[in-house]
């Protein structure tokens, strides 16, 4: 594939009901009133010259060189800023424009490193493009006079430079901070010829920027370039690809020079992104191809052996005849395998069939568990499916957002531009969070109100919502009536309406003030098309479940599900955690979330895969980590996760782990895991396999191999490999026909396939004969599950509890630069933001025990114990510690719980029981952990007999 | 699993179904025991509950008699 270029239309989209008709040298063309006249002209296909115009960004004119003439008009005005004008008759090129242009040209040029024009290399840009659209040959004036030539770079950013010298001021690069990104770090600084581009007076890396790449990607002069670019020289091919990070699934051109990565360039045509980008899926790419990759399979009989590398052959057929060995010595059921959701669909579509028909059981789980598997069961429960109802462009309708237990801004940055940009427009703001995230206050947005409830206390603070909209006659009485299950609604609202929900009730519980709580309420119900959004600090709690069904409940009482701008709208944390629950990961349901005791269902799969199937469910991870400390689970495969480093009680894991006699991991990295596994099978990175990634908001998106598997294996052909070695052979040449067989099997997906996906770019699930080009916003005139079923959300405490020995409360999460557990990540320039995880501490409970900002500090919970550096916040309350979970040495899961939710077993990472003190030296834990891991990475490179 | 934790993780899912009226209480949990429980999660707490099911919440133990 050749490098793609995207058509730049000068200015964005208008939309409107009018169309007006003009012509452009001498084409008739239609466009929508309010269209500027440089994008009626690219839309007939006559491209102006332009710098400082770009259609993702609002019209500037100051560039001067989009000049147009009109018929009946005076001058030469700018085309992107003229709006179109019905039977208007414009000129682009004209002897006039033409000398008008060149000589703006040059007067840039004046003031510009030439080098190029003489023949010089250099990396091209817009604006030698431009300067070749106009004719400019030379330029005639000398450098004697004032220029910026001299003027200093800046190299503070690891992933791109700016260079003075080669700017001029179009400011599209500021527009872009602000208009796409909605940080607004960057400034014109000066006027007239001081004016200069700057990041509020200080270098980049230590100014309010971001690093989303927006405004690199702006800049058409290469004062903003990236350095992978300046190292590696131009790209010559492109592949369109979906991004390995969050769950927002950002569509990338992965641009390359043979077969190296030159950089990722976040594609225009993208659905969920629209052409933006965050600092991870646009620059933190360079762990694909890091020192730390695995690239030879590696076997041992313990753990504490040291690893010897073998041949794919040998490792896969080892790992076969132990998983058998152990089927035959402990039973059926005693093995089983993770799937991972960072890997394809295909890829965890084939773990799961093989423990399901190659083991033999159903003990197949995924990473979701620790993270949405709540999200599944109380969307099922309520509304007929586990999944988000909403496209991300729907909140560009949304009236009053709700966010609830997210932090936009660090986890899903996109996602988060696109809500700050309707923020901007008006729309209003609630925050229910411990913590002050950025989206309470931050450039031009500010939340209506911030509800700083005690971390796990998410389902008083729902009902209590609920009780203001009941009690105060806010519901939405005709489409209750319409949508949802009457009975079911009025035991609901009998329950709410209790004065123990009150808000005033529920004040000593939450902790915020019951008249904040009622206002909130009143504006979510009254304000508008209302739209919630959450993540993991709804899901992770012992009550995970419940608070979905208690949001799923509000929404549905204020009619707030089926049309655009509204819904309940999981944050996934995971690139493919959507994608992996759908393709049958959890223990208890096959694709499509249909329980394996239903006989029909099962059949079916039982007919396709020619086996038959066990109707019981499997075990959880945390059943198979019980199960192997009881002895009854030996043997573990484990695809692309890491549970020892992300889940929690990091010793009992570790334990368990320990206890089994096979443990097969596949990864790119020797992960925490991995010290405990006596099988390595290498992984391959997300450029280097074909396949679809399921992003938060169902959207199915293309993975296309840029490159070819580094250990000569894409992760599907690992495991079909390992399942025709356990004597269940799979036939596929290509993950095409993985999908092929999804779809079959799968009625959500039954319109899903390759060719769609490369015909179209990508498709929200369903995707069948109903809704043959997907379903962008669900639940449309009914719920899936026919009516609407509330819920009774009963508030039960955590049996977490503070006391005197641990007074504090520990919450978990992540932030901007980072990504779960950091093996991506830790291995790229990230690392400059974030190379350490840190206790966030308010500062009252700093002084409380004389910590001050960088001391070593003890956590210790009932789990364990961890020491770290101390970051006095004013983001906490008092009584909440936070920190992040990146980094294998700190440990963070040595001190998390096992308490968890309720319906689903997710841990409830949010609320645990800590005290906070100074320390001398690290944990016993972090001794031991470094002494181990040691011992149980070493690698004796012995060569291995070819395949 | 310990037995302690099995007990927690039952009463916990007792304690959601406790808003209901009785009987659609005890399907609930029976039902959620059927569903997501494993086989030999199942046989743990049907033994359990054989020896007299301490520390078990009403509506769990009533629907354990629903497993056998």
């Amino acid at each position: 594939m050749d490098l793609i270029r995207e058509i730049d239309y000068g200015t964005p989209k208008r939309v409107s009901e009018t169309n007006v008709t003009l012509e452009i040298d001498g084409k008739s063309v239609t466009v929508p009133a309010g269209s500027s006249l440089i994008r009626a002209a690219a839309e007939a296909g006559v491209q102006v010259p332009k710098l400082c115009a770009s259609d993702n960004l609002e019209p500037f004119g100051s560039c001067r060189l989009c000049l147009v003439e009109i018929d009946g008009r005076p001058g030469t005005p700018a085309s992107c800023t003229t709006p179109v004008a019905a039977g208007m008759k414009v000129r682009t090129q004209t002897p006039r424009l033409v000398k008008l242009r060149r000589g703006v040209m040059e007067l840039y040029a004046s003031d510009h490193p030439m080098d190029w024009l003489n023949g010089g290399k250099t990396v091209s840009s817009e604006f030698q493009e431009m300067a070749e659209a106009v004719g400019l040959r030379e330029v005639r004036y000398g450098r004697s006079g004032k220029n910026h030539q001299n003027a200093e770079k800046d190299d503070s950013n690891p992933y791109f430079t700016f260079d003075p010298a080669k700017c001029i001021v179009c400011s599209r690069c500021v527009r872009a901070c602000d208009e796409v990104q909605g940080t607004f770090a960057l400034t014109i600084d000066g006027r007239g010829f001081a004016s200069m581009v700057s990041a509020g007076d200080k270098p980049f890396i230590e100014s309010e920027c971001v690093s989303c790449g927006a405004c690199v990607q702006a800049c058409p002069t290469n004062s903003l370039l990236e350095k992978s670019v300046m190292q590696k020289g131009e790209a010559d091919r492109s592949v369109v690809t979906t991004c390995a990070y969050c769950g927002v699934g950002c569509s990338f051109k992965a641009e390359l020079k043979g077969d190296e990565v030159v950089r990722m360039m976040p594609y225009k045509d993208g659905k969920a992104n629209h052409g933006h980008s965050c600092v991870k899926g646009r620059f933190a790419w360079g762990y694909a191809t890091h020192k730390d990759r695995i690239l030879k399979p590696m076997i041992r009989a313990k753990f504490t052996d040291p690893w010897r590398e073998v041949t794919w052959d040998e490792a896969i057929n080892h790992a076969a005849s132990e998983f058998k060995r152990i089927q035959a010595k402990y039973g059926r059921d005693s093995i089983g395998g993770i799937t991972s959701s960072r890997c394809t669909d295909e890829e965890t579509y084939l773990v799961q069939k093989m423990v399901r028909a190659a083991f033999g059981n159903n003990n197949t789980d995924t990473c979701a568990r620790v993270c949405h598997s709540p999200t599944g069961y109380g969307m099922k429960t309520t509304l007929g499916t586990s999944a988000g109802t909403q496209n991300f462009d729907s909140v560009e309708h949304a009236d009053v957002i709700m966010v609830i237990g997210a932090n936009p801004t660090d986890a899903h940055p996109v996602f988060a531009s696109q809500m700050k940009r309707r923020l901007r427009q008006g729309a209003k703001l609630i925050v229910i969070d411990p913590r002050r995230i950025d989206l309470v206050k931050s450039a031009h947005v500010k939340a209506d109100y911030h509800l700083p409830l005690l971390p796990g206390t998410n389902v008083a603070m729902i009902n209590a919502l609920a009780h203001v909209v009941v009690t105060e006659g806010l519901v939405d009485e005709p489409y209750v009536k319409e949508r949802c299950d009457l009975a079911a609604f009025e035991q609901w609202r009998n329950f709410v309406a209790e004065k123990r929900n009150s808000p005033e009730a529920m004040e000593p519980a939450t902790g915020v003030p019951a008249a904040d709580v009622r206002a909130a309420a009143r504006l979510y119900a009254t304000g508008g098309n209302g739209a919630i959004y959450y993540g993991l600090g709804v899901t992770e709690h012992s009550q995970g479940s419940t608070m979905v069904m208690g949001m799923v409940n509000l929404a549905m009482a204020t009619g707030n599900i089926g049309k655009d701008g509204v819904g309940i709208n999981p944050l996934r944390g995971q690139n493919n955690v959507q994608g992996s629950c759908d393709m049958g990961s959890f223990p208890h349901e096959f694709t499509g979330y249909r329980h394996v005791s239903e006989t029909a269902v099962r059949e079916s799969f039982e007919a396709a895969w020619k086996v038959p199937l066990q109707s019981e469910p499997g075990l959880r991870i945390s059943n198979m980590i019980d199960a192997a400390l009881d002895g009854t689970f030996k043997g573990l495969y484990i695809q692309g996760e890491d549970i020892v480093q992300s889940d929690p009680n990091t010793q009992h894991m570790s334990a368990g782990l320990a206890a089994m006699e096979c443990v097969v991991v596949q990864d790119l990295f020797l992960n925490e895991t991995a010290s405990y596994a006596h099988v390595f099978l290498p992984g391959s990175s997300f450029l280097e396999k074909d396949g679809t990634f399921i992003n938060a908001e169902r959207r199915i998106g293309m993975v296309r191999k840029a490159v070819p598997p580094m250990a000569g294996k894409a992760d599907w052909e690992v495991t079909v490999a390992l399942s025709n070695a356990l004597g269940y052979p799979m036939h596929y040449n290509h993950p095409s026909e993985i999908m092929d067989e999804i779809a079959r099997l799968t009625p959500t997906f039954a319109g899903v396939s390759f060719d769609m996906l490369d015909r179209v770019g990508s498709v929200q699930w369903p995707c069948n004969e109903k809704a043959p080009m997907g379903t962008p916003i669900m639940h449309i005139g009914g719920m899936v599950r026919g009516k609407g079923r509330f819920m009774i959300t009963e508030f039960i405490p955590t049996d977490e509890r503070v006391n005197a020995r641990f007074p504090l409360i520990l919450t978990t999460g992540r932030i901007l630069s980072q990504y779960n557990v950091g093996a991506q990540t830790r291995r790229t320039d990230n690392n400059v933001w974030h190379d350490m995880d840190v206790l966030e501490i308010h500062p009252a409970d700093a002084e409380d025990r004389g910590i001050k900002e960088g001391d070593l500090v003890s956590l210790a919970s009932r789990s364990g114990d961890i020491t770290l550096p101390a970051r006095i916040s004013e983001r906490m309350q008092p009584g909440v510690v936070y920190t992040t979970f990146h980094h294998a040495m700190t440990g963070a899961n040595v001190v998390t719980t096992e308490f968890s939710d309720w319906a689903t077993s997710c841990p409830e990472y949010k609320v645990t029981a800590v005290q906070v003190q100074l320390a001398r030296h690290i944990s016993e834990w972090q001794e031991h952990y470094r002494k181990t891991r040691e011992l149980t990475t070493r690698i004796s490179h012995e060569t291995p007999a070819s395949d | 699993m310990e037995a302690e934790n099995m007990v927690h993780m039952a009463n916990q899912i007792a304690l959601f179904f406790a808003s209901y009226p009785k009987d659609e209480a005890v399907a609930g949990v029976t039902d959620h025991f059927k569903k997501f429980w494993e086989p030999r999660m199942r046989k743990q707490i049907i033994e359990y509950v054989a020896h007299g099911g301490h520390g078990l919440h009403d509506l769990a133990l009533e629907a354990v008699k629903h497993l056998q």
